[in-house]
């Protein structure tokens, strides 16, 4: 932790006196079999230092070779992203002295990327309605991810104090892009948000493309957040960039801690320096890290290994005519088949249930039905394992089986409820928690008059305005009847036999 | 004229974490001198139509499949480690970078 605490300004005051610029640096490992410059396995979790090969640990005389599908993936996430593809460019060496990387640099593009000036449109609820921020791209280009470091002895287990560090190399070589921002000015206030929905649609748009599955408990999707802070009018001060923002919520607390940081400095006399910044997710703080003005220095040249990409135009052409629905596209398509509020579908969104609700529909549920479970049930299980919607047990088609019995009567609200909670805690599918929980629904006459029976002795008074036509009364009976059978009573049915039973009609 | 001044080689000797003796820096400011003097000379030969070349012969676009292949063995790997503890590569702890 940092010897003292930064002064913070309140964030309502910093952003009326300063108008923050934001800029975010975003590696994506691509999901593609192998690594990016060799025939390793990219699985995550796997043991250590058991996905490596001469060539990405480095050793002499192996020579890599560029994964075609991860050149593929790149030149598609830069048409996504509405880039120009470059027709020619090469990569180059990286060098810096740390044993994340054996070689002692890690192969990446320099001045030459894949992928240049494109825009990203992203949608930010506000209480003037949706606004809709155009987020510039620098650049995307491609490069090699770095193997992992546990640094041991000392008490912190972190690299201050640490004795030594142990290295696996699965990750080293699996195959990065990396995604650059313009400067972004003129969010405001909304500058967090921005720049959390900008990493959303992110993740979203490389979804759709299938280029990466996108998981960042798994550290598949990393940030960097760059701030800086101006007077109005004024130029643009110094930037400060924090590095590895990991989460959604970690990329809108880091803007959001920064300028409050920034603020109190530079209100109080003080500077911002320009360095490199460690994000906290515990307290949602940022410590000082190195001091970029220690000049970083990476001796960039051409990788002499690895010959020029150069893409066809056929080929781009090719790749452009078969990219998949722009997110932003499904959404309104979605939006518009559904009936739905931009409130519910931005609900929709911010939960991430978008891709498991289509799917549920495609599977042929009603829109509304599938909504209802995804958001309800599902979305607090989910959020209290911390896990993604999709990587839940219940899949669309354990929703489409409980709805159809639902329908024919064979399940009650309730009881789908219960049947879920099974399918949740990984009792099994549909069928065999219903048989297991032996959730029946009770629907013979007898058992269903004698509890009729018995809520009517409790409710002498209700029985007898029903009998005299306050057929509304009825719902009182109907509910004793739904809590003595623990909601395995077919409800319409109890209300039937109730008011053939005391003689009266709808 | 020394282009490459006792100062770049102490740059260059902290970037690779090398400890060098003021004999050494003196020593390499010559030799990296003569080196670089000598590829200025061929910088002269070529006029302004040549582009730099980063790759001697014209040869673009070679890509592998996306296909897993076996690697190597981890206990090989082990073995030509000079230190390993818990299946990784041990190191010596890094000061000055995170």
């Amino acid at each position: 932790m940092s010897a003292h605490a930064d002064e913070l300004m309140d964030y309502d005051q910093a952003v009326s006196l300063f108008d923050p610029v934001i800029g975010l640096e975003t590696h994506v490992e691509l999901g593609t079999n192998s690594k990016m410059f060799c025939s390793c396995p990219t699985e995550f979790g796997a043991e250590a230092n058991t996905q490596i090969c001469p060539v990405c640990v480095g050793l002499p005389g192996s020579m890599p070779v560029v994964n075609a599908v991860a050149v593929e993936s790149t030149i598609r996430m830069g048409l996504a992203l509405n880039c120009d593809i470059a027709s020619w460019c090469r990569f180059a060496r990286k060098n810096y002295f740390y044993p994340d990387m054996p070689k002692d640099y890690q192969i990446s593009q320099y001045d030459e990327p894949l992928c240049t000036d494109g825009y990203l449109d992203v949608i930010v609820p506000t209480d003037d309605g949706p606004q809709v921020f155009r987020i510039e791209i620098e650049r995307v280009h491609m490069e090699e991810d770095t193997g992992k470091l546990t640094h041991s002895g000392g008490d912190t287990g972190r690299i201050h104090g640490a004795d030594y560090s142990l290295v696996d190399y699965n990750r080293a070589g699996i195959p990065l892009i990396e995604i650059v921002t313009k400067p972004i000015p003129g969010t405001g206030a909304l500058a967090p948000v921005v720049a959390r929905a900008y990493v959303a649609e992110l993740r979203n748009l490389m979804r759709s493309l299938g280029v990466s599955n996108v998981r960042m408990e798994e550290g598949s999707l990393r940030c960097d957040v760059n701030v800086s802070l101006a007077k109005p009018g004024e130029p643009w001060g110094t930037r400060s960039e924090t590095k590895n923002v990991n989460s959604l919520r970690s990329v809108e607390r880091a803007v959001h801690s920064e300028i409050e940081r920034q603020s109190a400095l530079l209100t109080s006399g003080g500077r911002v320096i320009q360095e490199t910044r460690h994000f906290h997710e515990d307290t949602g703080r940022s410590t000082s890290g190195r001091s970029k003005e220690q000049a970083e220095d990476y001796r960039y040249f051409p990788e002499p290994d690895l010959v020029p990409v150069a893409p066809s135009l056929e080929w781009i052409e090719q790749l452009r005519a078969s990219l998949p629905e722009a997110p932003a596209a499904k959404r309104a398509r979605l939006q518009e088949s559904w009936g739905i509020t931009d409130f519910e579908m931005q609900t929709l969104v911010n939960t991430d249930a978008l891709d498991v609700i289509e799917e549920t529909v495609a599977a042929g549920v009603e829109q509304s039905a599938a909504r209802k479970w995804w958001m309800g049930e599902f979305a607090r299980s989910a959020k209290e394992q911390g896990i993604e919607l999709s990587q839940l047990r219940v899949r669309p088609a354990d929703i489409v089986r409980v709805e159809a019995l639902i329908g024919e009567g064979a399940l009650t609200d309730k009881m789908a409820r219960q049947v879920f909670e099974g399918v949740l805690a990984g009792e099994g599918d549909v069928d065999s928690v219903i048989a297991q929980r032996g959730l029946v629904v009770v629907s013979d006459d007898t058992s269903l008059l004698a509890a009729i029976d018995e809520a009517l002795a409790a409710q002498p008074d209700v029985a007898e305005k029903i009998a005299s036509g306050k057929v509304q009364a009825a719902g009182a009976i109907v509910g004793a009847v739904m809590k003595a059978t623990q909601g395995q009573a077919d409800a319409a049915k109890v209300r039937a036999l109730l008011l053939e039973k005391l003689g009266v009609s709808e | 004229m020394s282009a490459i001044t006792r100062a770049d080689v102490e740059h260059l000797g902290r970037l690779a974490r090398l400890n060098l003796t003021p004999e050494e820096i003196d020593n390499f400011a010559g030799q990296l001198d003569v080196i670089l003097a000598s590829v200025a000379r061929i910088s002269e030969v070529a006029a302004h139509d040549i582009p730099p070349t980063s790759h001697p012969i014209p040869v673009e676009n070679v890509y592998r499949e996306d296909v897993v292949r076996p690697g190597l063995l981890r206990a090989d790997v082990a073995a030509g480690a000079p230190a390993w503890e818990d299946d990784r590569f041990r190191v010596p702890r890094i000061l000055g970078e995170a």
